[in-house]
């Protein structure tokens, strides 16, 4: 009975060295595009300088150690301020709002009479999930460009002056929560859908004999049956709350300087911080930060979901 | 007598319920609930199109009609001028298309075969190492290495700046669907079947071409379809990495021009022979260009969609 125990480590290396070698490939890039970048981290906590031949491990190793002076540096900025700020604010309602409007899509859609025209609007809300942000911007410029876009036709055709998009922040927040909800709500109402599609017919009929009018059905029948599925997305959400969609903030805005309040992300200013400043230890902090909230975030909302529910947790 | 009259009664009543609950279509709006919401879904359904067709509409129009009367719906010219010039300047389009399909092929081959393999490996319940490498994997999702280590060890570790593996490794697998892939393993593949085919002497590799990959179909379809398109529209690993003109991905070109399209006809080499920029359908060409880029995505997920879908369902992290 004992005889499993004794066997070592070389011994099960040997027996299941077919799947070793399978999962080899995987493991090698999550070394490099992973495990290595996250040793990485610790130019946060460097004056990080490319030295010449010194290659990779050089370079990291002979850069001067300045403790948590990125981080001072970063936080004493208002910067810090201005895009945790954005990135938590845009994020929060991408959740509420993009839940809201998927569950409702979906729901609306599964009650709809006609299979055709199910399958033509899913069909057509699927579109924007498979484009580029890069597209979406040239869309978005043809009705916003401020010479000659649709939306400022319009308004000069009725009597009124032409609004500057581009330089204007007053309506980006909106522009923006509706084209990331508008992007991606497509894709996630056809998850729900089909979680609808999985419930068994057999509870609405039930509350069909009970007499449930259709607005019962939904809130006791339906909306229980996505709870699991709503939890676990959400739970992905709020872990993913400190992370920006950086196509959209970077591509959408074109990157414009007058609405840098109200576009700038953590994404947007890591990348720009490492293609113009160039400061890699500071722009590392940035990183870091973003990653160490994030990674916090997922985990205690973990906890308090096993709390409640242990079947709907991640992990 | 009397009794069996009421039995009847009973039983066509009965009936009668039975019937009616048929009838009653448990999923369904009634019939102006359902035109109300018909047209609501259907005026998002077109704010999802529109924009495209917008933009083709765009690329017909004729460019002094563009420049007097801004973008119009119907424009007052047509014109193929905007396609016209794209086939002229060819060789710098046809290199980023080019780039693109090289990328797109060959990325998504290797990151189908690397989330695959890993995803087989922790699906078996007799590897040993199982738990170790499964966790090796979900830590990518708890956390991430940042954009700037991750670009220090692809320029000064890895070297890879400028090449065309800049736009195919940092891509090359994708963590989330080897949770995926494996549950669909662990689902769709017996234990039975594997085990059946060892005791026939199937070596594991042998077991793996013949036995299981044929079941995971659409699991792989479903993964490669993602992988593809991931591909097809990546322009930030262009941004970080590529400099040369001729590693640019149309996704990248794009958003240059976006900005300058002086970018264009330098790189045509066209300058010198229309003299500046006058008379070169600037606008109409870079709708064009938007709509080349777009068209085979378009067309070809309504096909696809629904392993897009099932992809989704077999999702779940946990065993």
């Amino acid at each position: 009975m004992n005889k499993k125990k004794k066997k070592g480590f070389l011994y099960h290396v040997n027996k299941d060295k077919a799947m070793l070698l399978m999962a080899l490939p995987g493991t090698l890039w999550l070394i490099f595009f992973f495990y290595i970048p996250v040793a990485g981290n610790v130019v946060a906590f460097k004056d990080f300088k490319f030295v010449e031949d010194g290659g990779f491990w050089g370079s990291i190793s002979q850069s001067a150690w300045v403790g948590f002076d990125n981080f001072k540096f970063l936080f004493s900025s208002s910067n810090a301020y201005i895009i945790t700020r954005n990135t938590l604010l845009y994020n929060i309602t991408f959740i509420v709002v993009g839940l809201i409007m998927a569950v409702s899509i979906a729901v609306i859609v599964s009650q709809l009479r006609s299979k055709r025209m199910i399958k033509i609007y899913q069909t057509s809300m699927l579109l924007p999930y498979f484009l580029s942000w890069v597209i979406i911007s040239y869309f978005v410029y043809a009705f916003l460009s401020p010479d000659k876009g649709l939306v400022n036709s319009i308004i000069t055709g009725q009597g009124g002056t032409a609004i500057s998009w581009y330089s204007d922040p007053t309506y980006w927040p909106f522009i923006l929560v509706f084209l990331g909800i508008w992007k991606g709500v497509g894709y996630s109402s056809v998850i729900y859908f089909a979680a609808i599609m999985g419930i068994e017919p057999a509870f609405y009929e039930a509350a069909e004999i009970d007499g449930a009018s259709k607005w019962q059905q939904i809130r006791h029948v339906t909306l229980p049956h996505l709870v699991p599925l709503i939890t676990i997305l959400t739970i992905m959400g709020v872990g993913g709350i400190f992370k920006a969609d950086f196509g959209l903030f970077y591509q959408i805005p074109r990157n414009a300087g007058a609405l840098y309040n109200v576009t700038s992300v953590l994404d947007t200013y890591i990348y720009n911080g490492l293609a113009t400043s160039g400061d890699i230890g500071m722009t590392t902090a940035a990183g870091l930060y973003q990653s160490v909230v994030g990674c916090i975030l997922v985990v205690i909302t973990n906890l308090i979901v096993r709390r409640f529910d242990e079947e709907s947790a991640l992990f | 007598m009397n009794s069996q009259e009421n039995t009847t009664a009973i039983k066509n009543k009965n009936k009668n319920k039975k019937k009616k609950i048929n009838q009653v279509n448990y999923k369904g709006f009634g019939k102006k609930t359902n035109f109300f919401f018909n047209i609501l879904i259907g005026l998002f359904a077109i704010s999802c199109v529109f924009p495209f067709i917008f933009i083709i509409i765009l690329s017909f129009t004729d460019e002094t009609a563009m420049v007097v009367n801004g973008y119009q719906l119907i424009p007052e010219t047509w014109s193929l001028d905007g396609y016209r010039y794209l086939a002229q300047m060819g060789d710098q389009i046809l290199q980023a298309l080019f780039v693109t399909v090289f990328v797109t092929v060959v990325g998504t081959l290797i990151n189908t075969t690397l989330t695959s393999f890993y995803a087989y490996a922790i699906s078996r319940k007799d590897f040993r190492f199982r738990k170790f490498f499964t966790m090796f994997a979900l830590v990518t999702m708890l956390f991430s290495a940042g954009l700037v280590p991750g670009y220090i060890v692809m320029t000064s570790l890895l070297g890879l700046k400028d090449t065309i593996w800049a736009l195919i490794l940092p891509m090359a697998m994708s963590p989330f669907n080897i949770i995926v892939m494996r549950t669909f393993f662990i689902r769709s593949v017996p234990n039975s079947i594997i085990e059946s085919a060892r005791i026939d002497g199937a070596s594991e590799f042998r077991t793996f071409w013949k036995i299981v990959l044929p079941l995971a179909v659409p699991g792989i379809a479903t993964i490669s379809l993602f992988a593809a398109i991931g591909f097809w529209n990546d322009w930030f690993n262009a941004l970080l990495y590529i400099q040369s003109d001729n590693l640019m991905p149309l996704q990248y070109v794009l958003m240059q021009i976006q900005s300058n399209i002086e970018f264009m006809i330098e790189n045509a080499g066209m300058s010198s022979m229309v003299g500046g920029a006058t008379g070169i359908p600037r606008e109409a060409t870079r709708m064009a260009m938007v709509v080349i880029s777009t068209l085979p995505i378009a067309l070809s997920y309504p096909f696809f969609q629904k392993y897009f879908i099932s992809g989704l369902t077999i999702g779940g992290v946990k065993e």
